[in-house]
């Protein structure tokens, strides 16, 4: 009983480690004030990098290498396009998303010669983590795993530290809640947020290799299927507080996790891979409503813009 | 300088801006033809020709008559500033719903098409409205919403079409051929093009009307251009939401069982979906950029990009995927229209300072 409880921890970490990267990006970009929503796009951008760069290089760290340089340089049309020349943020991110999805069907058709899936018997995945596997406990959490699942815990942990204990996160967190304050302390915010923007996409980029080399080793078209929408809603949910972004992400993988169980006890699979996401949406939910009464008694007018969290970011313009 | 270079100037940009996003998207997709060894002229031939020669012609406007009811379903909700990406599962909805009724109800004709059209747009509009009391008492933003409820539907239908509604000992997951009587009649000489054109084409002329003639028309737009002013003037703004998401998911229910009731007369797994009606739809109705009138001209611009894709695939060897790149560009370069805005407004400050 008690290894079957920590198998089934095990495969709550590997489900949630690519959306907790993603959402942790968000996270940031929430922090800083940009409205981040092309994680769908560059999760699925990371993990197309990743098994191309690893099937022709032949070395997964390399196809991870490239998954975050890749994600980073996609990035730049969110960080350019809706921070330094102040489009509106979502219809970039709508097309980044369309961009991502159209492109790496379109290569891999074209470079790769797949359609649908590529997972050819060379592709080399991520290694488990086979040297912990005699330690009690952990060997049985994080054995079969790879190394981001763990990095990704311990970078929600460090983020957490990092917004509240450094300078440069103070700074970060300053752009984002009063970028005119800011401003006049000399911060350029601008800057700080083209970074922070960038820094999501190769975090992005990791939440992608970890999905198409560490949980599976394979690239199918849109393999992402939404995941980069749930660490939306966990960004949310969590009021981009990198710990209870870990927490919402930790929900999504034991719903998928469950999931697959149930799968096992023979639930249609249809049905199991619905749950993730309405889990994600009715705890959204109920978090949102109890957000709203406590800002409603603060600031009615943030109250009505809860939905609208695009609208507050550039107040000064009118869109 | 003349009155009429004047007005020219000031009308420009508006026109300007989409034919420019066109023009940049035909230029990148020319680009990558030229990167994958394909001469872009030949490309771009064979994607006319995929979509509009005469024995594809038929099969292309059945796509525009999807990807106008998507664009609808988009631009309906983007009037008040509310952005509905959950097209996939209120298609889906609408199709899985009118095959339901038609396999279940028997009737004839004249009662049978009727209620499956109305059980899709029924189906469609009521997964959209979730999302309505979602963002106006919750405050989840309905662009996750209607996402995050598009995947379970999505996978809801298939599973639907899997196990209970399936036709047995079919290797594809399908439901089995609808009744004759739920067949959409076709026009003459075609075979996927029907009656569902003519729905569309009603509903986009409401629409149109509601918008640019009515009272709820405007005060859509006004909550749009300013929420807070809305409910300040007196607007419900919760009640206008959840009229525009359910007009929306009716309209893409409508098109999910105009789907199902045309060629091959089945709710086929991923039929619906595959062909990316959803996001053709969205790139279409930002190109036309809030005038409802325009979005048939640009439904079949994107129609020509994504069912002659699949043309260009076939004769030229060009991976279809080219057509979602091309629609992904155009609302990238559409995105950045603030710039030009910007541009004209300095020009205009700066004309407004040399006068004075």
């Amino acid at each position: 009983m008690d290894v079957l409880n920590l198998a089934f921890v095990a495969a709550v970490l590997t489900s949630a480690a690519p959306v907790l990267y993603a959402a942790l990006g968000g996270a940031l970009c929430g922090r800083a004030g940009v409205f981040n929503i092309a994680l769908e796009g560059q999760l699925l951008c990371g993990a197309f990098a990743a098994v191309a760069v690893s099937w022709w290089s032949g070395s997964p760290w390399l196809g991870v290498l490239a998954a975050v340089v890749s994600t980073a340089v996609f990035s730049f049309v969110l960080a350019v396009g809706a921070v330094a020349w102040r489009a509106d943020p979502i219809i970039v991110a709508v097309g980044m998303n369309l961009l991502a999805l159209g492109l790496t069907g379109f290569i891999m058709r074209e470079a790769l010669d797949a359609t649908g899936t590529f997972a050819p018997a060379g592709l080399q995945g991520l290694p488990d983590l086979d040297a912990i596997d005699g330690v009690p406990v952990l060997g049985a959490v994080l054995g079969r795993a790879t190394v981001l699942v763990p990095v990704a815990v311990v970078l929600a942990v460090a983020l957490s530290l990092w917004l509240a204990r450094t300078s440069v996160g103070l700074r970060l967190r300053g752009v984002g809640e009063h970028p005119e304050a800011a401003t006049s302390l000399g911060v350029p915010v601008t800057r700080y947020q083209m970074a922070t923007v960038v820094v999501a996409g190769a975090l992005c980029g990791l939440g992608g290799a970890q999905l198409s080399l560490g949980t599976v080793t394979a690239f199918t078209e849109n393999m992402t299927a939404g995941r980069g929408w749930v660490a939306v809603a966990a960004v949310m949910l969590a009021v981009n507080r990198p710990l209870w972004v870990l927490g919402a992400c930790l929900l999504f993988g034991a719903a998928e996790a469950w999931g697959f169980r149930l799968q096992g006890i023979g639930l249609p699979q249809q049905l199991t891979d619905a749950a993730p996401y309405l889990v994600t949406l009715v705890v959204l939910v109920l978090s949102r409503i109890r957000v709203r009464r406590r800002l409603s008694a603060a600031d009615p007018l943030a109250a009505e813009n809860a939905a609208h969290p695009e609208a507050v970011i550039h107040p000064e313009e009118t869109r | 300088m003349s009155a009429l270079a004047q007005r020219l100037r000031l009308g420009a940009p508006a026109a300007l801006v989409p034919l420019g996003a066109v023009a940049v998207a035909a230029l990148v997709g020319a680009l990558v033809m030229l990167a994958a060894g394909v001469d872009p002229l030949r490309g771009y031939d064979a994607m006319f020709r995929g979509a509009l020669s005469v024995s594809n012609i038929d099969f292309a406007v059945a796509g525009f008559t999807a990807i106008l009811a998507m664009s609808l379903a988009f631009a309906i909700p983007a009037r008040m500033g509310e952005y509905n990406l959950g097209g996939d599962g209120q298609l889906v909805a609408g199709g899985i719903a009118a095959a339901a009724v038609a396999l279940y109800l028997p009737g004839p004709a004249v009662l049978l098409l009727p209620a499956c059209v109305l059980a899709g747009a029924l189906a469609g509009g009521a997964l959209a409205s979730v999302s309505a009391p979602l963002s106006t008492r919750a405050g989840v933003p309905v662009i996750i919403s209607t996402l995050l409820l598009s995947t379970p539907m999505v996978a809801l239908a298939s599973y639907l079409v899997r196990f209970p509604l399936a036709e047995e000992g079919s290797p594809v997951p399908q439901t089995p051929r609808l009744p004759d009587a739920a067949h959409l009649p076709a026009f003459p000489g075609m075979s996927y093009t029907n009656v569902g054109l003519v729905l569309v084409l009603a509903v986009l002329l409401v629409t149109v009307y509601v918008d640019a003639r009515t009272p709820v028309g405007y005060e859509i737009r006004v909550a749009g251009a300013n929420r807070g002013f809305a409910a300040y003037g007196g607007l419900s703004v919760p009640r206008l939401t959840l009229g525009t998401l359910a007009a929306a998911g009716a309209v893409a229910g409508l098109a999910g069982a105009v789907i199902v009731m045309s060629q091959p007369f089945r709710f086929i797994d991923d039929a619906l979906t595959a062909p990316g009606y959803t996001f053709a739809g969205v790139a279409a109705a930002l190109l036309a950029g809030g005038r409802p009138a325009l979005l048939p001209v640009t439904a079949a611009l994107f129609t020509i990009l994504s069912v002659g894709a699949a043309g260009m695939e076939r004769d030229v060897d060009v991976p279809r995927q080219l057509g979602q790149v091309l629609q992904a560009v155009v609302i990238l370069v559409l995105a950045l229209r603030v710039l030009a805005a910007r541009w004209m407004a300095a020009r205009a400050r700066r004309a407004a300072g040399g006068r004075a």
